[in-house]
């Protein structure tokens, strides 16, 4: 893991901790922006993390940009150790998989798609050697799911597969990006899952959708209340598959205010996560469910 | 007082200076694309340059004024009428109860800024007035203007005057062809030294799909790219790269066809790569960009966008001094 430096334009530092995803690359990005929140560098107007990456917005009349870089690369000294453990939260999150609102957006775009002749999920399960949509399903669904990054649009939540590498879900963007994707979709693209917050464009292949709003520009939903968006970077995920009734009944209980997401406080440590994966996982659902 | 929208325009929007703070959850900047018009819009009807007003898009509304109030129109050219009657950009004039603003033909520039004595009072949401018309967040509603909204709008400080007019010397022209001074940087190494130069050299044109969220351009010689195996996570494109941060400024490539350049309603991230980023002296320039003018990009070191940044500092505080009297 090298970290690499570079100026985006005059106002933003972009730091990439690693090219390649992996938690490590999260984890050391997590180090170092705590270190820039903590050290309260003057100047400093938004701390952004990513993936394996993040990006420091400054304001260079009030901090110079070469006195902003050696701030930075200080700081990585310091937070070489760093974090590897936190204090988070799990979430479940429902999906109606193979739904049909996905299924005919996925329709329209057909010649944007690798394969036009089969759906998204289809050529994905296809791909990942998983032989059967309900196979891909199971593997989507049978472990938790790390946010990493929360961005794109409003609270999007960008989800990295906790399981070995060999395991982790991988699929291309399509050819070229959809000017639709219905709200609440859960996509898929590179190894990130994510759910679309709102409506739009999007790259990511479709795989189904979720009944549970995560974000609320109006606040009126009872769980978003506090806060317009659900997720934040460090957030662990579980999707749970659910039939069209069960979907059909989450949104009316949405829309009568009587939802409430399953989440629990938990503590995430990554040389435990690391040492016995499936078992790690394991516990964590054990939290979840309360077993 | 209230502005009753008798019709909106192509896409007018509610916006101020902008929301900084929410980028790291995908809630970018918002706010005028072109920051100095709206600036010297506000200070000419006496209000605080922050406050919010109309962002006009190539077709302009028609208003019509609830009250007597004071009002100013700067930016591209898109010659405001009263009641039919042509009236003076980068000035304040006074409105009567009923009266109606409207636009001609857009002439030059691509979007017109209208402040209202006492700013256009939509509810604040996270610190800004701004519409981010994606995430049906802030200005009226969340969305463009439609016919039959009605917008209040705040009480007039006691600066606001009619008859205050901005020097022609103050005034920013737009340039033809546009020469967009950017710094080379983020993902530059993943394109070969032939390609970067072609970049520079070739003349773009403003595709047609330039908006809020970003300008592209077309018409440049397709980029190459230096061969890598690639990264976990990243994706097989060569454009792509593991899902990071989206500097506002920034301009990627997808596919290495047609640069993209993200602007005030950016998306915060993504997974392609970028060449650099658009100097920050040099943003408010894209929003008066036509489609299908041509566009330069022009590669400058640091030392040189730090003096543009002088110099529009500079500027904006010769506007203040000469409106704040």
């Amino acid at each position: 893991m090298k970290t690499r430096y570079s100026f985006g334009g005059d106002e933003h530092v972009f730091v990439e901790c690693d090219e390649e995803m992996s938690l490590q690359a999260f984890f050391k990005g997590l180090s170092m922006t705590n270190a820039v929140r903590e050290s309260k560098i003057k100047g400093v107007t938004e701390i952004c993390p990513a993936n394996a990456s993040f990006q420091i917005k400054f304001d260079p009349d009030v901090i110079s940009p070469d006195d902003m870089l050696a701030e930075l690369k200080r700081l990585e000294v310091s937070a070489s150790k760093g974090v590897s453990s936190i204090k988070t939260r799990i979430i479940e999150v429902p999906v109606l998989y193979n739904d049909p609102w996905t299924h005919e957006t996925l329709m329209r775009f057909r010649e944007r798609h690798q394969d036009p002749n089969s759906t998204d999920i289809e050529y994905a399960a296809r791909i990942n050697n998983l032989e059967t949509v309900d196979n891909f399903i199971k593997a989507h669904s049978g472990s938790p799911w790390f946010v990493s990054m929360v961005g794109f649009v409003a609270g999007l939540p960008f989800l990295y597969q906790m399981v070995e590498r060999g395991r982790q879900i991988e699929v291309p963007k399509y050819l070229r990006p959809r000017t639709d994707t219905p709200k609440l979709t859960v996509g898929h693209g590179g190894c990130f899952s994510c759910i679309y917050s709102v409506r739009g464009a999007g790259g990511y292949q479709m795989f189904g959708v979720t009944p549970m709003p995560i974000y609320d520009p109006a606040q009126s939903i009872s769980y978003l209340k506090d806060f317009m968006i659900l997720f934040r970077p460090g957030d662990i995920v579980k999707w749970r598959p659910i039939d069209r009734p069960e979907y059909d009944q989450i949104v009316a209980d949405v829309d009568a205010g009587k939802f409430v997401p399953r989440i629990r406080e938990v503590n995430f440590s990554l040389e435990e996560f690391e040492r016995n994966i499936d078992g790690y996982n394991k516990k964590l659902e054990e939290t979840l469910y309360g077993h | 007082m209230a502005i009753k929208v008798v019709s909106p325009g192509l896409s007018t929007t509610v916006q101020d200076l902008g929301r900084p703070g929410y980028y790291h959850i995908g809630i970018p900047l918002s706010g005028a694309m072109d920051r100095a018009a709206l600036a010297a819009a506000n200070l000419l009807v006496g209000n605080d340059e922050s406050a919010a007003g109309l962002e006009v898009v190539f077709m302009g509304p028609e208003l019509e004024f609830t009250a007597p109030t004071i009002v100013a129109v700067t930016g591209g050219e898109i010659p405001p009428k009263l009641n039919g009657t042509p009236c003076e950009t980068w000035a304040s004039f006074a409105v009567k109860s009923g009266d109606v603003l409207s636009f001609d033909f857009l002439k030059a520039g691509a979007r017109a800024y209208i402040a209202i004595a006492g700013g256009v009072d939509v509810p604040v949401v996270l610190g800004s007035r701004s519409t981010y018309t994606l995430g049906a967040l802030g200005g009226h509603e969340g969305r463009k203007l439609m016919a039959g909204d009605v917008l209040p709008v705040g009480v007039a400080s006691s600066k606001a005057r009619a008859g205050r007019s901005l020097e022609q010397k103050l005034r920013r022209k737009t340039s033809n062809p546009a020469e967009l001074r950017m710094l080379p940087g983020l993902y530059w190494h993943r394109i070969t030294e032939e390609a970067g130069k072609h970049f520079l050299s070739d003349t773009w044109k403003v595709a047609p799909e330039a908006d809020r969220i970003g300008y592209r351009f077309r018409g440049g010689k397709p980029i190459d790219f230096v061969p890598r195996t690639p990264p976990f996570g990243a994706g097989s494109d060569p454009s792509n790269i593991v899902d990071a941060c989206y500097p506002y400024g920034s301009i990627q490539v997808p596919s290495g066809t047609e640069p993209i350049v993200l602007h005030r309603d950016a998306v915060s991230g993504g997974g392609y790569f970028m060449v650099g980023a658009v100097i920050a002296a040099d943003m408010d320039l894209i929003a008066q960009l036509q489609p299908h003018m041509p566009a330069r990009f022009v590669a400058v070191d640091m030392p040189t966008a730090l003096a543009a940044r002088k110099d529009m500092n500079a500027q904006a505080a010769a506007v203040r001094a000469s409106l704040q009297s």
